[in-house]
């Protein structure tokens, strides 16, 4: 349950990393929660996930202010910029995780559950906060459904719409970070970005409409976060993490080959088809003019000068039999008058289709 | 009669890192012109007029649009941001980037409703546009592009239009009718400022011109400005080019 809605608000907000390009942010954030979780810890000396979550959110924010401070004060660029503070936090939290399962204190064990995730951990309390928060974010998403989209799609133009750019910016941002570091617990540290991504990535193959793109990378959210939980309970103590991350990628494995306009299996055809057809069109084309030579169009020739054409083949003259284009009379073909008609008009047919 | 100034531009400084972009500009629009912005690459046209609608933070300088503040006066400025400044992958249809235009006088929170949509519908039947309006975006020619951008910006109803490069990358056909476009516009008593690279059609196109390199070179009107010593003090080699009477 905890895992369903959590998997729905990373979808929803996923859409939005993806489109803003802002994919590997999230990559980040997470590793930058770890030591937040770390020092939580060590201060505290006690496993209590909500203070956990608190050091998380610390950390998680201070890691993306890092990354905006360096790409906008120094010439390193954004890749760059991630790449750095996400190891640097990592490398940090592993070092603090470390040196506490060295401490004599018994209840360190179980912090290493964040680094992969375990659904099993969460409380009922932690799901109460998992929808609650979820229900925060559908609300803001909602109201400012208008305004996150021109950010998205043309921050400049929004500015002189006079709309306060850096106030939208920071509300998606902000939600994307407390995503995050609710969603550690269950699909840890290192793999909670593919949940943000994936399901935003699979739904964006299926439609062209941002409002259905984000419900559709909720669903499968929700969806991998069920399954993935599921497999992981019953197969024992699988980490969470990982299986519901191997679903979400199944989804978008799926998606990437089967959708029917970006898809590669129905482009494949498409192409195939769309290629098929306009050898057959050239067939017909050639045909047209050996025809035009004869006075009487539906004079036979033989199939055997169509073997120097390239791009002629038995198929699309069996089509073009099949569209009664040409009658094949032995190793004769003719022209239908129907044929020559079409051989006429062949070109502006071409440039119609394409631009429909 | 006094002429009213549409747009004006005091000691505006614009630098990105030490290099100044732009120096100390000093510029007056006037009302119902319709402008084209020249200079070499890197000149700083269209930071001139991201500067002026405050996407870019000058170091130095005011912008005031009939006598007042630009930020009190947004509702009357419309931008069309160069094409490639987007991503055209973005999951959305033709009408509905038109409708953004709208969002402005809409404000915070409230969704476009059936007059804005109509409002945008003849926008695109405006630009010629109106039988793709459910196309998506990506499957649109840049040609197609330039001209839903054109169709947003109409949307907003503004009486100053700032337009960068809206005929980069675009065939002949789409050109013309965008410079229709423009020529309406002006005809309304709307002010249109566009950066502009080619130079061969400046005098067929635009009626007042300003030269930008770092500096302000020249403005005024084409006819008496349009020459081949600010040609060549603005783009620094011997200039030649055939003005047509």
């Amino acid at each position: 349950m905890g895992t369903a809605v959590l998997g729905a608000i990373c979808g929803m907000l996923g859409s939005f990393a993806v489109l803003r390009k802002q994919s590997l942010l999230g990559d980040a954030i997470s590793h930058a929660a770890l030591p937040g979780i770390a020092i939580a810890f060590l201060i505290t000396g006690v496993k209590d996930s909500n203070i956990f979550l608190l050091g998380a959110l610390v950390s998680g924010l201070l890691g993306t202010f890092w990354i905006r401070s360096i790409t906008k004060k120094t010439h390193l660029k954004s890749d760059t910029a991630l790449g750095l503070t996400l190891s640097l936090f990592f490398g940090f939290g592993m070092l603090l995780l470390t040196f506490i399962q060295k401490q004599p204190n018994a209840s360190q064990a179980g912090l290493d559950t964040y680094l992969f995730g375990q659904a099993a951990t969460l409380l009922e309390k932690d799901v109460w906060l998992i929808a609650i928060v979820a229900g925060i974010s559908l609300l803001i998403l909602f109201i400012f459904w208008k305004e996150f989209k021109i950010l998205l799609f043309d921050e400049d133009y929004t500015k002189t719409l006079g709309f306060n750019t850096r106030f939208i910016d920071v509300l998606i941002t902000t939600f994307i970070v407390i995503t995050i570091v609710l969603g550690l617990q269950t699909v840890g540290v290192i793999l909670m970005s593919a949940m943000l991504l994936a399901p935003a990535a699979a739904a964006r193959q299926w439609t062209n409409s941002l409002g259905i793109m984000v419900i559709l990378a909720a669903i499968f959210g929700a969806f991998s976060g069920v399954v993935g939980t599921g497999i992981s309970t019953v197969s024992g103590n699988l980490s969470t993490g990982p299986v519901i991350v191997l679903v979400a990628a199944s989804i978008v494995l799926f998606s990437f080959i089967f959708s029917p306009n970006r898809g590669l299996l129905f482009r494949e055809i498409r192409f195939r088809k769309n290629r098929n057809n306009i050898k057959m069109h050239k067939t017909l084309a050639f045909m047209y003019g050996i025809a035009k030579t004869h006075q009487n169009i539906s004079h036979p020739h033989a199939i055997k000068i169509l073997n120097g054409f390239q791009g002629f083949s038995k198929k699309s003259l069996q089509e073009l039999v099949d569209l009664n284009y040409v009658k094949i009379d032995g190793q004769q073909w003719s022209m239908t008058q129907e044929g020559y008609q079409t051989a006429e008009n062949l070109y502006d047919q071409q440039i119609k289709k394409s631009d429909e | 009669m006094e002429t009213n100034y549409a747009i004006t531009v005091d000691d505006l400084t614009v630098a990105y890192n030490y290099k100044p972009v732009l120096w100390d500009i000093d510029l007056a629009i006037p009302e119902g012109v319709l402008m084209c912005i020249v200079g070499p690459n890197g000149a700083g046209k269209s930071t001139l007029i991201k500067s002026i609608l405050g996407i870019i933070k000058p170091i130095a300088g005011t912008v005031s649009v009939f006598g007042k503040p630009y930020k009190k006066q947004r509702s009357l400025v419309a931008y069309v941001p160069q094409k490639g400044s987007v991503d055209w992958d973005f999951p959305t249809t033709a009408l509905d980037v038109v409708m953004m235009g709208t969002y402005g006088s809409l404000g915070w929170i409230k969704r476009p409703g059936q007059k804005e949509k109509k409002a945008s519908l003849e926008a695109l039947e405006k630009v010629g546009m109106l039988p793709f309006k459910n196309r998506q975006i990506s499957q649109l020619s840049g040609g197609q592009q330039q001209r839903i951008f054109l169709a947003r910006a109409l949307v907003q109803n503004a009486s100053i239009y700032f337009m960068d490069e809206p005929f980069q990358g675009v065939d002949a056909t789409t050109e013309k009718a965008i410079i229709n476009i423009l020529k309406e516009l002006r005809k309304a008593g709307k002010t249109v400022v566009v950066v502009h690279h080619d130079l061969q059609t400046v005098p067929e196109y635009f009626d007042w011109v300003t030269f930008l390199n770092v500096k302000k070179i020249a403005t005024g009107p084409v006819k008496d400005i349009f020459n081949d010593d600010n040609l060549t003090k603005t783009y620094g080699i011997n200039y030649k080019v055939s003005v047509q009477e």
